[in-house]
């Protein structure tokens, strides 16, 4: 099912698609929309071969709660959507980090607000993923910039997700999603799939939620013969109601230090001549690409320039930006959207950078041309 | 009425969880001490059940009951449920919800569940009102009713829940009351014994703020007025539309036999499997 080692002609989304399978999902509950629509299509084809479950639900609220529902009954799980289906599982993502459940959701980004531009590209919700939902609590969230990538951060997410026990996000987009590319696939043996750790603890003295050394314990599942209480309120060790400050700041605590405290393992980024350079790109998604091309485009200008790329979107890579930026002279900030990352570059830098924004909303790639132009401008 | 037996301790989370939320005359309790006796008849596994719910007072009922429980979001139970059910299908997934829950915000998911036809078993409490928000109106609220948002009386006609969810496809459909609680034990029983999407509407007092808002006295009198205004399916069958107008009717409303999901949903898998072994790739 998996071409492992073979080199293949393969879209996106169909490698987000093969990344789950890989992963071991066992479940998929989705809602059609473009343009995510394939992962769905070619995972309702593929999961009944291998005993998985593939559920078209009613609407994307149904969809990540049938997720979770699947999650917390030990299955690995996913959905994928887009723009106005990403906003109706707001409510759900906050409940799947608050309830501490593992599971991925794919949002291949559209044009927006509202219905927008339904087939067009842009990076228009990269806001939404981290601050969507009511409530505060940090998120993952990954971007990829080429359909191998789709594979592999895939596995990634999934990988994330069983390890901090928290719903993760993929945040592709349109031009990701729908371009084809050769693809080598890896070997299977280099590949890691991690699975959640289940408790070896007594039935009756099994805690939900215990603060193990990690923040993240083992997790039973329903049907197991642990027999636990999930909600959505805040909760004890246990996972009952509590309103004790002591229990709630414990919790509270928790869902943040579990992944503030582990950004070496989540956090990535990728770097092209940014130590030799003046002026930088700060690139992601699709972009990512016209940003290199445009670096080499400047090569034969003689101006040099170095492309930075977050590739964890959240947490946002706070350290990376300071070490590698806060000391050039420019700054350049192509985004598919009005500014969203470009407040958190700024945030991180000092007023002597220069911060240049190049944003497109009208549902087209930035070019190379467009970034070439703005760095020539300030070359 | 039934009484508390010494078994029922054995479904509580007694040390834990209690005194409950709910108010004095509620009839959430009522009903939950069916589900245990019907739960208890059949000799079923705690490990082996699902609880299931939304939000609302009805869905507080998870906590309190020592089964596999899932508390979740607004109108969101089926949905969960759902999810669990395929993952697990030896589960046996109980969803309560209240009639806010599974009817109005949750409306789109019990139609759904119903028609894929689910072996999921729903109780919805209706008390007519959104309880646990101090008694607003709910798709169930009747014709003229005051409630906090209905201060000049209801002008929407409510949901015949039964009737809806006959319509969609269910396998099982029951009205019970709090005041049968005989009644209501042994139509849960059936639900929960019936295989496909099953559904028990149960009616239940919210002296609190439905009660109250509409003059209708103490726990007590709401509950006589269940007594006194309800028929059972039988007795219903031999009136004329005349006398039944106004009544309602208790006891078994639809039942039939009809393909479950998860079961064709593995039939699906083994005839794909199947093909997948003749051609080998
Ligand atoms: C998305 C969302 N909207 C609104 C609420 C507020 N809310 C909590 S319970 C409830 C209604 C409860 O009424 P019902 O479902 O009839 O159950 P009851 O309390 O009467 O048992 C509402 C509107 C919520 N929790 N979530
Ligand atoms: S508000 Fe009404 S439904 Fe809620 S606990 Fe009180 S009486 Fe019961």
């Amino acid at each position: 099912m998996i071409p492992w080692g073979e080199t293949r002609l393969v879209q996106g989304n169909e490698a987000i698609a093969l990344g789950a399978l890989a992963s071991g999902i066992r479940f998929f509950g989705g809602y059609p929309i473009t343009p995510s629509t394939e992962v769905a299509e070619i995972l309702a084809r593929r999961l009944p071969e291998t005993g998985g479950v593939f559920i078209q639900m009613e609407d994307e609220i149904a969809s990540i709660s049938s997720v979770m529902g699947a999650s917390l009954g030990g299955a690995k799980a996913m959905t994928a959507t887009s723009g106005p289906g990403f906003s109706l599982m707001q409510e759900g993502l906050g409940y799947g980090c608050m309830a501490e459940i593992p599971f991925v959701v794919v949002d291949v980004m559209r044009a927006g607000p509202s219905t927008g531009l339904p087939t067009q590209v842009s990076q228009g919700d990269v806001m939404q993923a981290r601050w969507g939902t009511h409530g505060d609590h940090p998120v993952i969230a990954l971007c990829p910039a080429s359909v191998r990538e789709c594979f592999d951060m895939t596995i990634r997410a999934f990988n994330l997700s069983e390890e901090f026990r928290t719903p993760v996000l993929l945040l592709s987009d349109e031009v990701i999603g729908h371009m084809r590319e050769r693809v080598t696939f890896p070997r299977r043996e280099d590949v890691r799939i991690l699975d959640r750790p289940v408790p070896e603890t007594p039935v009756e003295w099994y805690e939900h939620y215990h603060p193990a050394p990690s923040n993240v314990s083992p997790m039973a599942s329903y049907g197991s013969g642990y027999r636990f209480h999930v909600t959505g309120l805040t909760h004890d060790r246990q996972g009952f109601p509590t309103r004790r400050i002591d229990e709630v700041d414990e919790k509270m605590a928790r869902l943040k230090n579990k992944i503030v405290r582990r950004l070496d393992e989540l956090v990535e980024v990728k770097t092209h001549d940014v130590e030799q350079s003046r002026v930088v790109i700060f690139a992601y998604g699709s972009v990512y690409r016209s940003a290199l091309a445009a670096q080499v485009m400047l090569e034969k200008k003689h101006k040099k320039v170095g492309v930075f790329r977050p590739v964890t979107l959240w947490p946002f890579p706070d350290r990376e930006v300071k070490e590698y930026l806060d000391e050039k002279d420019v700054v350049i900030v192509p985004e598919l959207n009005q500014g969203q990352l470009i407040h958190e570059v700024e945030r991180l830098t000092s007023d002597c950078v220069r911060i240049v924004p190049v944003q497109r909303v009208d549902g087209y790639e930035i070019t190379p041309e467009e970034i070439v132009g703005a760095a020539m401008e300030v070359m | 009425m039934a009484a508390i037996l010494p078994y029922e301790y054995k479904y509580l989370r007694a040390k834990k969880k209690f005194p409950h939320v709910w108010c004095p005359g509620c009839g959430i309790g009522i009903v939950m001490g069916s589900i245990i006796r019907a739960i208890d008849s059949l000799g079923w596994n705690k490990n082996e059940i699902m609880l299931v719910s939304g939000i609302g007072c009805t869905s507080r009922m998870p906590v309190y009951l020592d089964f596999n429980t899932l508390h979740t979001m607004h109108g969101r139970a089926l949905a969960f449920a759902t999810g669990v059910k395929l993952a697990n299908p030896g589960l046996k997934v109980i969803a309560v919800m209240g009639d806010g829950d599974a009817l109005a915000i949750g409306g789109n998911h019990i139609i759904h569940a119903a028609r894929r036809n689910i072996d999921i078993t729903s109780i919805i409490v209706n008390n007519f009102n959104y309880g646990m928000t101090g008694g607003q109106h709910s798709p169930t609220t009747p014709m003229n009713a005051v409630t906090a948002t209905s201060p000049h009386g209801m002008i929407e006609p409510g949901f015949d829940t039964c009737a809806l969810l006959s319509a969609a496809g269910a396998s099982f459909v029951a009205r019970a009351t709090v005041y049968h609680v005989v009644e209501m034990d042994g139509l849960i029983r059936q639900a929960l014994e019936k295989k496909g999407f099953s559904v028990v509407e149960a009616l239940s007092p919210c002296p609190t703020n439905y009660g109250r808002a509409n003059r209708l006295g103490d726990a007590v009198k709401m509950m006589e007025e269940m007594r006194d205004n309800s028929v059972t399916v039988t007795k219903a069958a031999k009136m004329t539309p005349e006398e039944l107008s106004g009544k309602i009717v208790r006891g078994v409303l639809a039942e039939r036999e009809a393909p479950e999901y998860t079961d064709l949903y593995r039939d699906l898998c083994e005839r794909v499997q199947g093909k997948a072994a003749e051609v080998p790739k």
